[in-house]
Formats: C-alpha cells, structure tokens, sequence
C-alpha cells in the first residue's frame, strides 16, 4: 500500500507546554550581517478579537539571498550566525515580536529574483492545520515584480506587506478570518 | 541552473478542512477565504534544520525531569518517520506534549480539576536517528473534558509536532491509542473523510518495544509528504 502523509491535527490550547521551550524570538547572531528589523503585530480571529493561542514559525534567507540549507546551491555566503529560524508565540493580547534582518532575494521556479520575503508558519487553537503565508517589506520596488504577490488579487496584496510604525519598527497583523483576511497559500503538507 | 523537486501536496480527503464546526474553535479561525496556490520555490523546499547540539538528551524520557517517579502507567512511544515514499527521514526534530495521568496539563489555562503532578512536566524532544527512529518514555495520558459540548472528552493523546526537510513539509499531529472508548465521539480526531487516515493517527500495541515489569510499548509511524519526481528546471 503506498503511503500517504499523516493527518495534521491542531496543536491545541496548551503548546505552549511542548513548543515553547525552543521559541526564537531574535533570529540575528553576532556578526549576523543585514538590515536589523522587528516585526511585531497582533493574531486577530474572525470576530477581530486577539488569539493569545498562537505561534508562529519563522523561515527566511540571510541577507545575501542565501538559505541555510543544503538544497540551496546558490553561489552565496552562508552566515553561521543565522539558522533563518525563528518561533514567536503570541501573549495574552495576541500580540506577537520577533527581530531579525531583512532577507536577500532568492529565484523564483523562472530564474528571477523575488522580493524579499519572510514565510511564515500559523499554528493555533482551532486550526487543524497550520496556515502559510508571507511577510514582504513596504517600500520595496521588487514587490511590484514579484511572482507570489502577483499571484495575488491586488486589493488583497497589502495583508502581505509589512507596514512601517513610527518607532521605525515594522507591523504585520495576522487576520485569520473576515474583513482584511491575510492571504494564505496552500504549499504543501 | 539548480533543480527544485516540490513537496506533494497531500490528498484532501487525509487531511482536515479548515473549517470543521463540530470543533467550535475552528469556526472563527478557519480562514474564510481560498488559499492561493503558491508553487513551491527554494523558500518552501529550504527548511530549518536541527544537529544534536540543539537537542538535550535526556529530553526523551518525560519520566526523569523531576526528583521523583512521575504518577500513572509508564509507557514507551516510539515509531518510524517515513516520507510517502519510504525514505527515512534522519534528524528530524521531534517536539511532544501531553497531559498527566490524572489529565491535566501543566499550563495556566487548564483549569480541569485534576492533579497536577509535581514530578511530571509533559514535554520532551529528540532526533530521528539515521533511519528515521525515535523513542520516548513517559506515561499514558489522562482523557479530559473540554468546553467544545456538552460533556465533550478528548480521548487519550499525545501531541507531535515534527520538521520535515523543508518548509512546505511541517506537520503538527496528535497521537491516540487502541481502544479508546472516546474516539469515535472527538470531533478532532473525526476531522477526514477518509478513515484510514483517521486509523493511522491511534498508535499500535507494540509488544516488541515492552519492557518486562516496567512499561508498555506502543508504536507511532509518522508519514512526511513525499517529493515530486520531476525537478522544476529553475
């Protein structure tokens, strides 16, 4: 009989007893090079309400364009000091930070370079299965070119698009449901 | 030019809806829009990955964390990682949580009136070895009850959380056992259409892995989507 991949199931109300033992709220090391950013922003559910339940997971290349990770052939400096891993629970206003360094630009399945961006893993109370999706940088020219926004209805585009905060800080809320739903893509298990 | 091979995506039938409303938690959380299919580029078949120096060895026995024998039956949970196509997948992070004997979870929002038990914490880890095995010691968990209906008990489980190669490959999963009165009535473990699915989430008696006056073995094989087997010339 050929296998098929198990059924996920949802990580519950009280991850926070197995998962958070290995959150990763600054994923930048010493001589880590790039662009130093921190993101934070709220999980809000359908009715707007915050979810104090959920718990991101972080992944994203070095700001070269290089992912630590053998499957990336790329002729680009690898830098120990960044794994690109990180993993954020929300607190109890849904509220969620985590630093790191804006990201180089890596291929897209044609060659061209795609905006830099961070994806993102959303596992929570009442998801069966995690949702992904993707943080891209406001003020950044290579967003208008690039092949997953543009696979995207344009009026639907900014729930991918990190905005600038007064503190120079970024924001970036996660909707799981309802009016300026996040965009979720559907990319595997 | 390098060659990506995707990660298949999984047949619907195997894996949940976003929205199920027999588990009430899902209905203001499921998205209620379409996911957009997103093809799989060096950010999805890249993925963080874990060496042994990031692992505490001792994290695999959930039954010597504290200064005294933890309460309940002691059991060994141990199992296989395969992807659909039969390879193993060697050091793969494991993460597991679960509640005590008595069905409490030690987290301040569990308030089910149960004992916590001072010498049992309910978290542990390891890495697959080079043919894709684990193996943890702990104890058998308690079922619950939950607000989801009226008196609503989650069967037994054990929660798995598990990293693939690469991030379109990350499943988080629950474990259950043979037998559980309880199963046929949580709308979790109910969440497929398809029932074999369902069967392969209740672990196996393993009467090999049982240890003579000491513990139980119970056997959990995890399946990781497979790849596709022609590269996208990128």
């Amino acid at each position: 009989m050929s296998r098929q991949a198990t059924t996920s199931q949802t990580v519950g109300p009280f991850f926070s007893i197995g998962l958070c033992t290995a959150i990763k709220e600054n994923l930048v090391g010493a001589g880590t090079t790039g662009e130093r950013v921190t993101i934070e922003g709220r999980v809000l559910d359908g009715d707007g309400k915050p979810v104090p339940d959920a718990i991101l997971e972080i992944w994203q290349a070095n700001s070269y364009g290089k992912y630590s990770h053998p499957e990336d052939q790329q002729d680009k400096p690898v830098e120990p000091s960044f794994a690109g891993y990180g993993r954020v629970p929300t607190n109890d206003e849904g509220k969620f930070r985590f630093t790191t360094i804006k990201p180089g630009r890596v291929p897209d399945l044609d060659g061209k370079l795609q905006a830099p961006h961070i994806a993102v893993s959303v596992f929570a109370r009442g998801l069966l299965r995690r949702l992904v999706t993707r943080i891209y940088f406001p003020d950044e020219p290579a967003n208008a070119t690039d092949f997953a926004l543009n696979l995207v209805e344009p009026s639907r585009r900014e729930t991918l698009i990190a905005k600038k905060i007064a503190s120079g800080d970024l924001k970036w809320d996660v909707v799981l449901q309802g009016s300026g739903e996040t965009v979720f893509f559907d990319c595997g298990l | 030019m390098a060659k990506i091979a995707a990660y298949r995506r999984p047949n619907p039938e195997t894996q949940p809806a976003y929205l199920h409303p027999a588990y009430a938690s899902s209905i203001k959380r499921a998205p209620a829009k379409s996911l957009i299919y997103l093809p799989q580029t060096l950010s999805e078949v890249t993925g963080p990955s874990f060496t042994t120096a990031a692992i505490d060895v001792k994290a695999c026995d959930l039954t010597h964390q504290h200064s005294g024998d933890p309460l309940g039956e002691r059991i060994i949970v141990s199992g296989q990682v395969l992807d659909e196509d039969g390879r193993p997948l060697r050091n793969s992070l494991i993460e597991v949580w679960q509640a005590n004997a008595a069905g409490r979870y030690l987290h301040k929002r569990d308030q089910h009136e149960a004992p916590l038990d001072p010498n049992f914490t309910g978290c542990g880890h390891t890495l697959t070895d080079a043919e894709g095995r684990y193996r943890f010691v702990t104890i058998r968990p308690g079922a619950y009850p939950w607000g989801n209906h009226h008196n609503a008990w989650r069967p037994a489980h054990i929660h798995f959380s598990v990293f693939g190669a690469g991030f379109a490959s990350r499943l988080v999963t629950q474990m259950y056992f043979p037998g559980d009165p309880l199963l046929p009535f949580d709308p979790i473990f109910n969440c497929t259409a398809d029932e074999n699915a369902r069967i392969r989430l209740i672990s196996r008696f393993d009467w090999e892995n049982t240890i003579p006056s000491q513990a139980l073995g119970f056997r959990f094989d995890i399946v990781m989507n497979g790849r596709e087997a022609t590269p996208m010339e990128t």
